[in-house]
């Protein structure tokens, strides 16, 4: 019996220091781009490749979802605002909780199992071909090469993407609100501009997103970069890809939160 | 053939983990040579290139490249080196993004600043010597085994480099295209004056082109020798690779517990 409660102790702690070990593994490879990243800025070609795979492939998910999410936004604000006869507010709240926080939140959830799981398996499979120890041998740095450029688009389209979405979310609500339900349009929209700030809310909200893109390729690479060069090594990496980065966007946007509109 | 030494290897250490794979391997290899290594299946070849390329590091001993210890340049100083050395992976290990074309142009594009024409003709001059050119626009997922590791012997040598380095260049390939590679890497080594380093099973036709032969087995150079020793020899070792006989001092199995014990048969034995 205390053989077992032993082990178990044994385990947790084991399991803490390897949870550490590569958090610290991760913080230096993370360094290493930022200082490898030269090539990426001087060959930026590199990164516009780069780009149209993590940015444009997912734009079609980003404007369904921020479409769908705004109109179901409009309908349940509608549904509230109007039992306190305010429902020409519906535009403010639409474009409040969007720009605010389910921009960049939502937004940055479906990059990273769009986009972040795209670069964690990409880089993966590369190293398990032998594809990163070729390019070391032929004297090109992978990290400077393959996985800078990956980072850069990554840290680049997020807040492009968590834009796109308000902009869809935001007419989605109208779209609910003005054209089916018929609330007036000039008090939807004048509301939303009159309450709606740009230094505390569209800054603060891009902000956001920025700090989401940064967190999120980074796990992605990093994820890639680390995983046994086997087939389940890489969809074990994929699926840690996806599961750090919604809990680390989610704990990320309670701190965020907090700093930026704690006053209000 | 000039016989500046290129490659020294000296008392060469290396293990995975604790199981030791080479156990003081000593070698040297001039310029101008075709040199081959053979040995059984997971004897360390594999092992010995990437400790050459200074992917890995020995544990002792050391391998020096134009007089330099490769495992104490510097970061920068390795990868200047590299620039002098080719290395086809065992598996081809081909960018699988970029086209055949796009392959062999990497390391033209990556490190010199030629004009994008004389890349063209440069890259289907090496496509055409493996006898690809026609596939230039091809993407490596749709080639055949072979043929990847066609491609992938025209990227190692787009450079020109002084040292080379094969991992079974002959796997997969037919009669044909065997000898026809096999020719090519003799031609290449006397035409730039470099340094081939061949690791292959193929006993024949390497006997016929190389210049010079080691044996790996256990960790240690069994035996070397030029191809004509090599045939001659009556060591019990070399014997057996050549004619490729079972019975002999080589082992087929990985080392292992008894086979009765594995089988869990000792007990009702005992
Ligand atoms: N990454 C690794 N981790 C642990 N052990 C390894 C690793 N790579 C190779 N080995 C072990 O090292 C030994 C030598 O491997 P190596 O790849 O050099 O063999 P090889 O001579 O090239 O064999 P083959 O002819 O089959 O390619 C093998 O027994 C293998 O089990
Ligand atoms: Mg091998």
């Amino acid at each position: 019996m205390p053989k077992r409660i032993i082990a178990g102790i044994q385990r947790v702690g084991h399991s803490t220091i390897e949870g550490i070990r590569r958090l610290g593994h991760a913080t230096r490879f993370f360094l290493l781009v930022l200082l490898k990243s030269g090539t990426s800025l001087r060959r930026f070609n590199l990164v516009i490749r780069e780009l149209f795979y993590v940015g444009v492939l997912s734009l079609i998910i980003i404007v369904v979802s921020g479409l769908f999410v705004g109109m179901v936004l409009g309908l349940q604000g509608y549904e509230t605002l109007q039992k306190y006869g305010s429902e020409s507010a519906v535009g403010t709240l639409v474009a409040l909780s969007l720009v605010r926080e389910l921009g960049p939140v939502v937004a940055a959830l479906l990059f990273a199992s769009r986009a972040g799981s795209a670069i964690t398996a990409e880089i993966g499979l590369m190293k398990a071909t032998e594809q990163l120890s070729a390019m070391g041998m032929m004297a090109v740095d992978p990290v400077a090469r393959v996985v800078a450029p990956r980072f850069w688009a990554g840290v680049i389209s997020m807040p492009l993407l968590a834009a796109i979405f308000s902009v869809m979310g935001v007419f989605g609500g109208y779209l609910v609100a003005v054209v089916f339900i018929g609330v007036d349009a000039g008090s939807f929209w004048s509301q939303m501009q009159s309450n709606v700030d740009f230094r505390i809310d569209i800054l603060n909200g891009f902000i956001k997103s920025c700090f989401f893109g940064v967190a999120v390729t980074a796990i992605a690479v990093f994820e890639g970069y680390d995983s046994p060069p086997t087939a389940e090594g890489v969809s074990g990496a994929t699926t840690r890809t996806v599961v750090t980065s919604s809990l680390v966007i989610l704990g990320l946007d309670f701190i965020l939160t907090a700093f930026m509109f704690r006053g209000l | 053939m000039s016989s500046e030494t290129l490659v020294e290897i000296s008392d060469l250490n290396f293990s995975y983990n604790t199981r030791r794979i080479l156990n003081g391997v000593n070698m040297s290899m001039n310029r101008g040579q075709v040199i081959a290594i053979m040995g059984g299946s997971g004897s360390g070849k594999t092992t010995l290139l990437k400790l050459i390329g200074g992917e890995i590091t020995p544990s002792s001993g050391y391998v020096k490249v134009s007089g330099q210890v490769i495992h104490e340049l510097s970061r920068d100083a390795l990868f200047a080196m590299r620039r002098k050395m080719g290395m086809l992976f065992q598996f081809g290990a081909l960018f699988t993004d970029l086209s055949v074309f796009d392959n062999v142009a990497f390391q033209m594009r990556e490190h010199t600043n030629l004009p994008e024409s004389m890349i063209r003709d440069l890259v289907l001059m090496k496509l055409h010597a493996v006898g690809l050119r026609g596939a230039h626009h091809l993407m490596p997922a749709e080639l055949s085994g072979g043929m990847a590791r066609r491609v992938a012997l025209a990227r190692s040598i787009a450079l020109d480099p002084m040292l080379i380095m094969f991992d079974e260049p002959f796997t997969g390939l037919d009669p044909i295209s065997l000898s026809v590679i096999g020719s090519l890497i003799r031609r290449l080594t006397d035409a730039l004056e470099m340094t081939s380093v061949i690791v292959t099973h193929d006993v024949q036709e390497s006997l016929s082109i190389v210049d010079y032969v080691y044996f790996i087995a256990d960790g240690v150079i069994a035996a070397h020798g030029t191809p004509d020793d090599v045939r001659a020899s009556k060591a019990p070792f070399v014997h057996q690779f050549v004619h490729g006989e079972t019975d002999g001092p080589v082992p087929f199995h990985y080392p292992a517990q008894t086979y009765l014990k594995d089988l869990q048969l000792e007990k009702t034995v005992a």
